[in-house]
């Protein structure tokens, strides 16, 4: 995974609550078995609406996603992560994130940070009164900056950590290979087994 | 949840039980703790992209004999036996049975008598079962947690760390404690349940939280009832939902093909039995809901806490008075093409769908089949019935209930997720309105356009039977002429699901 410290691009004012995986990427676009290419399909059916912001300029080129409360709730499809990614989006800030979502951002190297309502509100003041304005994030000192504009986000310092590094999960994790080995000679003989198979 | 309460003697809750037995390594300095993973559950959708970062970094999988996969997102449930005909879903399906024999996993494909949605599948198996930790790459994942599991879904980057490493790095959980006390009505069922807890704490209410059911009203549920709710712990924003073992549940999973046996079931029982909350544990927040208050509850809006009792009427979002949930609200009835102030039960219908992962166990059928029996379809109204796996279709069709259900004027399809998310060729025409006892009621989650109303199973029988939204107590002609709350007669359809 890329190392990411700061973010700058063009910011994208989306003023709407409780946006969901599937309105991120319908489902119909699943079927495929690829991690990457997925960037006409994000917000498919919004994208539809002319006055969708992202079909207005400038915000066509956006990088910087800055939405409504609840972002990213429902399905757990990491392909929302992927479409955003894709389409160009390094970083989301909203109010609440859907906890999968998160947990996937963070993965595939999308950077979620959670912000304050009011900060929402001022950063989309900030972007509309002046569109194509870029934003700015800092990862080392956690602030989003919009013009004059500088607002706090949260992030967890592991996330954060991971990003700023690069760092693949996978591999921190087999560093404890020894303690699961452990872990896994303790573990109780009832506990469930899918082979040999059984079946009624 | 908290993880601060980690020595044995200190009250703990079922959540709180079940985490610290999983415990690989505990995360110090903000880092998460390391989870083992009991058992695994794939489907065709969110793994092709694992395997492949599998392949990449030339790992293997670490425990083939704890993992299991079947086809169900992207299934056709017509025509199974011929060659899918959506080239991309026929790659999809063939990239799974590739990895599968590739990794060495146990694949349950299309046609297979063990076949179905992976959450009604892995119960049915008995490998879900209390005291375990379950993850399918799949949001709906808490469904396990009815057995006393802690289910968690999953992305895809999270199956590929789990399929090499047989663990999960998780932050700690907040513990929520639900408590519905009383006794459901006849024609109230466990799915209304989940609908008024979700409108009481909203879509992003469970955020950070392990929900816990508790109280008369869950004790007296079936595992099926428990699983629709714990099914959809998920829309309320929780990341799993779980309810104690206890009889129930030791009935419903000794003798299944995986379920423990001899001195293997007597040792689980025991632990089993120490998982329950301690009566002193302390859960971080708590929610009371009245069983005996409740009605037949149905969703008006675009996300599944935009909910209401079915004889009530489509709020006003003027009268709401967050901001962001007016705007919400306002959009959601554009989209829904309804007006404030609509009586629910004045919205007719184009499609009913029964099925997916929430409401499509034996039964599921069995309660909506009850409400239909005898009855035809409201003209016009398409409806349609999928099983939730094979085995279930199976034993329909031994009990006769696909006969109820095609004279009815129903379609009676082959297992799969079919019209719960609109993936294969089940979706709803644009514009199109459906009563849906599936899960979401998303925009375009059913289809393109497409209008979904959440509701029971029962609800949803009645109201393929009139054309508009109904509750069995609307019908006419009741069986046992029995007077409801609101002044009406039943029908013999007494749901405890
Ligand atoms: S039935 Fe619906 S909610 Fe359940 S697993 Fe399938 S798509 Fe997901």
């Amino acid at each position: 995974m890329e190392k990411i410290s700061t973010l700058t691009g063009i910011g994208v004012p989306m003023r709407r609550s409780n946006v969901d995986t599937d309105q991120i990427i319908p489902a119909v676009f699943l079927r495929r078995v690829s991690k990457t290419g997925y960037d006409d399909a994000l917000f498919y059916a919004w994208r539809q609406d002319p006055d969708f912001v992202l079909n207005q300029e400038p915000y066509k080129a956006g990088k910087i996603l800055v939405a409504g409360s609840d972002f990213g709730i429902g399905s757990s499809r990491e392909h929302a992560v992927w479409a955003l990614r894709d389409y160009g989006f390094t970083a989301v800030l909203s109010p609440r994130f859907g906890d999968i979502f998160r947990g996937n951002s963070g993965k595939a190297g999308l950077l979620a940070g959670q912000i304050t309502d009011e900060d929402a509100e001022k950063l989309w003041a900030a972007i509309e009164a002046n569109p194509g304005i870029d934003a700015t994030i800092d990862l080392v000192a956690r602030t989003a900056r919009v013009g004059e504009l500088t607002v706090p986000f949260e992030i967890d310092d592991y996330t954060r950590w991971r990003l700023l590094e690069g760092l693949d999960d996978i591999g921190l994790t087999l560093r404890d290979e020894e303690r699961i080995s452990e872990f896994e000679a303790r573990r109780e003989s009832w506990r469930p087994k899918t082979l040999p198979v059984k079946t009624q | 949840m908290s993880t601060t309460n980690v020595s044995a003697r200190s009250p703990r809750t079922l959540a709180e039980k079940v985490w610290d037995n999983h415990l690989v390594t505990k995360g110090e300095g903000g880092a998460p703790d390391l989870i083992y993973i009991d058992l695994h559950l794939v489907h065709e959708v969110t793994s092709p992209q694992a395997f492949d970062g599998l392949r990449m970094a030339g790992r293997p999988v670490r425990r083939p004999d704890l993992t299991i996969a079947t086809e169900d997102h992207n299934t056709p449930t017509l025509a199974i036996d011929k060659p899918i005909v959506d080239l991309t879903s026929r790659t999809q399906i063939d990239t799974l049975r590739k990895n599968a024999q590739e990794f060495g996993i146990r694949l349950h494909s299309l046609g297979d008598v063990e076949q179905g949605i992976v959450h009604v599948v892995g119960p049915q198996l008995g490998l879900t079962m209390p005291g375990i930790t379950v993850v399918c790459g799949d949001s709906h994942t808490s469904t396990h947690g009815a057995f006393g599991a802690m289910a968690i879904g999953i992305g895809t980057s999270e199956v590929e760390h789990v399929l090499a490493t047989q663990t999960l790095p998780l932050k700690p959980f907040k513990t929520m404690a639900i408590t519905v006390e009383g006794e459901l009505r006849p024609g109230v069922s466990s799915k209304d349940i989940i609908l008024a807890v979700i409108a009481k704490i909203g879509t992003g209410g469970g955020q950070g939280y392990v929900l816990e059911y508790r109280g008369s009203a869950i004790r007296a549920l079936s595992m099926e009832g428990r699983m629709t709710i714990c099914n959809m712990s998920i829309e309320a924003g929780a990341r799993a939902g779980m309810v104690a073992p206890d009889e129930t549940t030791y009935a419903y999973l000794k003798g299944r093909p995986h379920a423990p046996q001899g001195q293997d079931w007597d040792d689980a029982v025991a632990y089993w039995n120490t998982l329950a909350t301690d009566d002193d544990a302390v859960f971080d927040a708590e929610v009371y809901l009245d069983a005996n208050e409740l009605e037949p509850f149905v969703t008006w809006g675009t996300n599944p806490g935009q909910g209401v009792s079915l004889s009530g009427a489509i709020p006003d979002p003027g009268g709401i008075v967050d901001a962001n949930e007016r705007s919400a609200a306002e959009r959601a009835l554009e989209y829904m093409d309804l007006e404030a102030g609509t009586r629910m039960k004045d919205i007719a219908v184009d499609a009913v769908f029964m099925g997916s992962c929430t409401n499509s166990r034996i039964e599921d059928l069995r309660a909506f089949a009850a409400v239909i029996k005898g009855h035809k379809k409201a003209e016009g109204v398409r409806v349609m019935v999928v099983p939730g796996s094979a085995r279930v279709r199976i034993e329909a069709e031994a009990e006769g209930l696909d006969k109820i259900i095609t004279e009815f004027g129903a379609e009676w399809r082959f297992a799969g997720c079919s019209m719960c998310l609109g993936m294969n060729p089940d979706q709803l025409a644009p514009g199109e309105r459906c009563a849906s006892t599936s899960n979401r009621n998303f925009e375009g989650r059913q289809g393109k356009g497409g209008r979904t109303h959440l509701v029971s199973p029962v609800v949803a029988a009645a109201t393929a039977i009139r054309g508009t939204l109904s509750s069995p107590w609307d019908l006419e002609n009741t069986p046992d002429g029995q007077t409801t709350p609101d002044g009406q007669t039943t029908t013999d359809a007494k749901v405890s699901a």
